[in-house]
């Protein structure tokens, strides 16, 4: 039955919300509002709560048998509470505003920034000319990478509309290729967990 | 061991020391290169332009956290303005995530100080966040008073004069979402397909390749992709007479420039090395077999 | 006789909005042959307008749209730009009541036709079925009996050709490769959720890859950003231990929850590779700008990374930054490639089906659309 029960509940509610959206009357909009506006956000309400417990759970083990880097744990526990504290005490006034502009805004910040060096190394290392494909690549990267900064239409007056060719046929065919396999794959995924063929949802067979 | 070998071995920290110079000197001494608009931006700026207090709200949708701030709220914020300055009714959705309304507070706060006679609840309206995504989506399109109960400010929807004439998408002419994710398709989804309402993307430069496809298909009417985007939003802002605050977005551009420029002369200059290295390598082989 | 039309005038200005508010003007037409008709495939309190565009435009800004039913007098209900033929009112309409509409043009200084005929009476009401996405459905129905046909034919034995996948293919090298160095396997499974089919895919890939820990005697730790996909992967896990009979190694500690931030996440799992320094990062599912912070840290740390993930943005990234990448759909194929499942192998086989003929369909939709027969374009429209 501890198997059986979720292969029921996917394979029923599966099917009934593929066969909801074929039918526009109001009781079978009222039957997904029940599982959209109450099941799911409450459902993605409780997630939360989970996550509290494991991220304490994992990181008093690692501060209770002082493993390697065992402060940094104790640090994010600390965060963690004073952010929750905070916010629940000042009820997002000025102070939480506070610690999230100048503290999370700037440090997320600081780790996208990282993206820039990052792909400079990147792009120096991997984009060699070492067959016809990687020659291509490196040729149309390095056309589009000018084309979508001023000074590409600043050196050469038709270099927007280049890119702006490169980026609309053959950049999106290859998108819109991908993405056709990957709907396909995607309905076919599903399917098979509808069926209860692919039960990895349920951590193992 | 010769010299292009050592470049090719070249420490990546020295190309992290290149980036940093070629990108702090245009904030200190900028070069002024002159943006030209093109025509997804174009679009988006004429759908909106062509609106006013009577047609509809638009809905802004804040879908990026701190990471992708200096990228997307120059968007966010040129877009506001825009609204504000020509009178629209606009909601500001805090976003799907709750790392996002931050962001959100951020965007209006700022561009609200610019229009003092503009007032929550009567010019625009500032929506929170609550979980769960495409069901939040769905669930604007039957009743967003229901969906929400109260602003961000905690008045309750109902009360607020703007939203006695909006119940839902059919009051809604277009939606912005500001995106470093894939929100803007779940709004394609779940927005667009089931109630039929107008959708626009303002998203990070690497998102923008794969919602070109939605954009000539007509699901998008417009696109503003990457910094770029946003200083060619901020120029037609500035051809219009319309106010565009710091032009956050073209001070970035000059960097931008740069920066792909140096990328650029490191790939020529690794190839070069490559083939260089390589030559030299066949010639050894040759003398080596030779001998 | 000025003060009578002053006087005239002034009466015709008091009377109510509801009947008739401004002068009739003689150069402006009403639309013509106005029908109002429920409309199809909605959950009802809707009823759509159709009319023909008067002869002359040149004076018309729009069209004033009136409602009455037995409650209501006539009464403005909407309004339509000039260039309109059609309008949806959805503006108090209830099920099952009877209205009739009317319809006369508007011109910019404020003059008004007289008004069009009287509608017959129209009634709206909730319909069953979508009639307009019923192509929809059937292609539906029709994939869908695919993948079916070809789970039979596999059951009875079949054979079913897959071509290789190189980045697969490399996992049991590179857990052997880890297992050489003495160094522990990084699995990060993707940044989403597990209602992401890439989530679910990368759950799938990562029972195989355990087993195979578990065989070499390595070990495995799989950073999770998700509550709900750390539960998935500890069990996945530990059956995946147990399955190659060594569930004494499974370690719960290994299989944590990290964060739910994107670039906190991010920021963690580089300080696991700079620290652990696992010989090999497998990075398998969902990413969004993570991507290169992580497959470029590991590529420092001189990991063999193998990388996979259905978001076609980020594949120029690992392509750039790993020695194995798999795309798109190849990831949802992992599962069938890896377990050799023949009802798994099978749904594949259904997918190049279904490309092919979407392929074929595109080739003929397109030569047929330049000589005007577009009804295979029809076919892919929704609504």
């Amino acid at each position: 039955m501890r198997r059986k029960l979720p292969l029921i509940i996917a394979f029923g509610i599966g099917f009934a919300m593929l066969i909801q959206y074929f039918i526009p009357h109001p009781r079978s909009e009222a039957f997904y509002n029940v599982i959209v506006q109450q099941w799911f956000i409450i459902i993605f309400a409780f997630m939360y709560i989970f996550a509290l417990r494991s991220f304490f759970m994992h990181h008093i083990t690692k501060v209770k048998k002082k493993k390697e880097g065992y402060i940094f744990s104790a640090v994010a526990m600390v965060s963690v509470l004073f952010m929750l504290l905070s916010g629940l005490i000042t009820s997002r006034g000025p102070f939480f505003d506070s610690l999230y502009n100048y503290m999370i805004a700037p440090l997320q910040g600081t780790m996208f920034s990282l993206l820039a060096f990052f792909i400079a190394s990147a792009a120096f290392r991997a984009f060699r000319a070492r067959n016809v494909q990687a020659t291509l690549l490196l040729v149309t990267a390095t056309v589009v990478m000018i084309g979508r900064v001023p000074i590409g239409d600043y050196l050469w007056k038709g270099m927007p509309a280049l890119v702006e060719w490169v980026m609309t046929i053959p950049s999106m065919a290859a998108m819109r290729g991908i993405r056709i396999g990957v709907g396909l794959g995607a309905v076919a995924t599903a399917m098979k967990i509808i069926l209860g063929i692919e039960r990895s949802y349920m951590g193992g067979e | 061991m010769g010299f292009w070998q050592r470049f090719l071995k070249l420490d990546r920290r020295w190309i992290f020391l290149g980036i940093t110079v070629v990108v702090i000197i245009p904030l200190i001494k900028p070069i002024g290169l002159p943006i030209k608009p093109t025509k997804p931006v174009i679009d988006l700026f004429t759908y909106i332009d062509t609106l006013g207090p009577e047609s509809g709200a638009v809905m802004v949708v804040t879908g990026f956290d701190p990471s992708t701030m200096p990228e997307l709220m120059p968007m966010e914020q040129a877009l506001l303005r825009h609204c504000l300055v020509k009178g629209i009714p606009v909601i500001s959705l805090g976003g799907l995530y709750p790392a996002y309304i931050g962001m959100a507070k951020m965007a209006i706060d700022e561009v609200t100080e610019e229009f003092p006679d503009k007032k929550s609840g009567e010019d625009y309206v500032f929506l929170g966040f609550i979980p769960g995504v495409s069901a939040v989506i769905l669930s604007i399109g039957i009743d967003i008073a229901t969906t929400f109960g109260n602003d961000y400010y905690g008045t309750p929807i109902d009360s607020l004069p703007m939203m006695s004439s909006i119940m839902n998408y059919s009051d809604i002419s277009l939606v912005v979402d500001v995106s470093g994710t894939s929100t803007p398709e779940y709004w394609l989804m779940y927005a667009q397909e089931r109630y039929g309402v107008n959708v626009g993307v303002a998203c990070t430069a690497v998102s923008a390749p794969a919602y070109y496809a939605f954009l000539q298909s007509g699901q998008f009417v417009g696109m503003l992709g990457g910094l770029k985007g946003a200083a060619e939003y901020e120029e037609l802002m500035t051809r219009k007479g319309y106010p565009t605050g710091r032009r956050n977005a073209t001070i970035g551009m000059d960097s931008q420039s740069l920066a792909h420029l140096l990328i650029i002369l490191l790939i020529i200059l690794g190839n070069v090395g490559y083939f260089i290295v390589r030559r030299g390598e066949r010639k050894q082989g040759i003398i080596m077999r030779k001998r | 006789m000025i003060v009578m039309w002053i006087g005239l005038l002034y009466i015709f200005a008091q009377i109510p909005t509801t009947v008739v508010a401004t002068t009739d003007s003689l150069s402006l037409s009403p639309p013509t042959n106005l029908k109002a008709i429920d409309t199809p495939n909605d959950r009802g309190e809707s009823i759509t307008l159709r009319w023909n565009l008067p002869e002359d435009l040149s004076s018309i800004e729009g069209y004033q749209i009136f409602r009455k039913s037995k409650e209501e007098a006539l009464h403005l209900a909407g309004y339509a730009p000039m260039n309109k033929t059609e309008y949806t009112d959805e503006l108090n309409i209830e099920n099952n009541v009877e209205y009739q509409y009317q319809i006369r043009s508007l011109s910019p200084e404020g003059f008004v036709s007289k008004f069009s005929e009287l509608s017959p009476p129209v009634v709206a009401y909730p319909q069953w079925f979508k009639k307009n996405e019923v192509n929809i459905l059937i292609m539906v129905l029709i994939y869908l009996g695919l993948i079916v046909y070809f789970i039979l034919i596999a059951r009875k034995g079949k054979e079913i050709f897959l071509r290789r996948i190189p980045g697969l293919d490399a996992l049991e090298e590179a857990v052997g490769r880890a297992t050489e160095m003495g160094k522990p396997i990084l699995y990060v499974p993707g940044i989403w959720p597990m209602d992401e089919i890439g989530t679910i895919a990368a759950m799938n890939i990562l029972k195989p890859v355990s087993k195979k820990v578990a065989q070499y005697e390595s070990r495995i730790i799989v950073p999770c950003i998700d509550p709900i996909v750390m539960n998935v992967a500890q069990q996945t896990v530990k059956e995946g231990f147990t399955e190659a009979g060594r569930p004494d190694r499974y370690n719960q500690d290994d299989v944590f929850f990290l964060t739910s931030a994107q670039f906190a996440y991010a920021a963690g799992v580089n300080g696991i590779m700079v620290r652990e320094k696992p010989a090999t990062n497998l990075f398998l599912g969902v990413f969004f700008a993570e991507s290169l912070l992580l497959a470029e840290t590991g590529n420092a740390t001189g990991a063999i990374q193998i990388a996979g993930t259905d978001r076609v943005p980020q594949l120029p990234f690992f392509v750039a930054a790993c020695d194995y990448c798999i795309m798109g759909e190849e990831l949802y194929a992992a599962s069938a490639y890896l377990s050799e499942d023949p009802r798994l192998v099978s749904s594949i086989k259904a997918q190049d089906w279904g490309k092919m003929a979407i392929l074929i369909s595109l080739f003929l939709g397109s030569i047929l659309a330049i000589f005007g027969l577009r009804f295979i374009l029809s076919w892919f429209s929704a609504g």
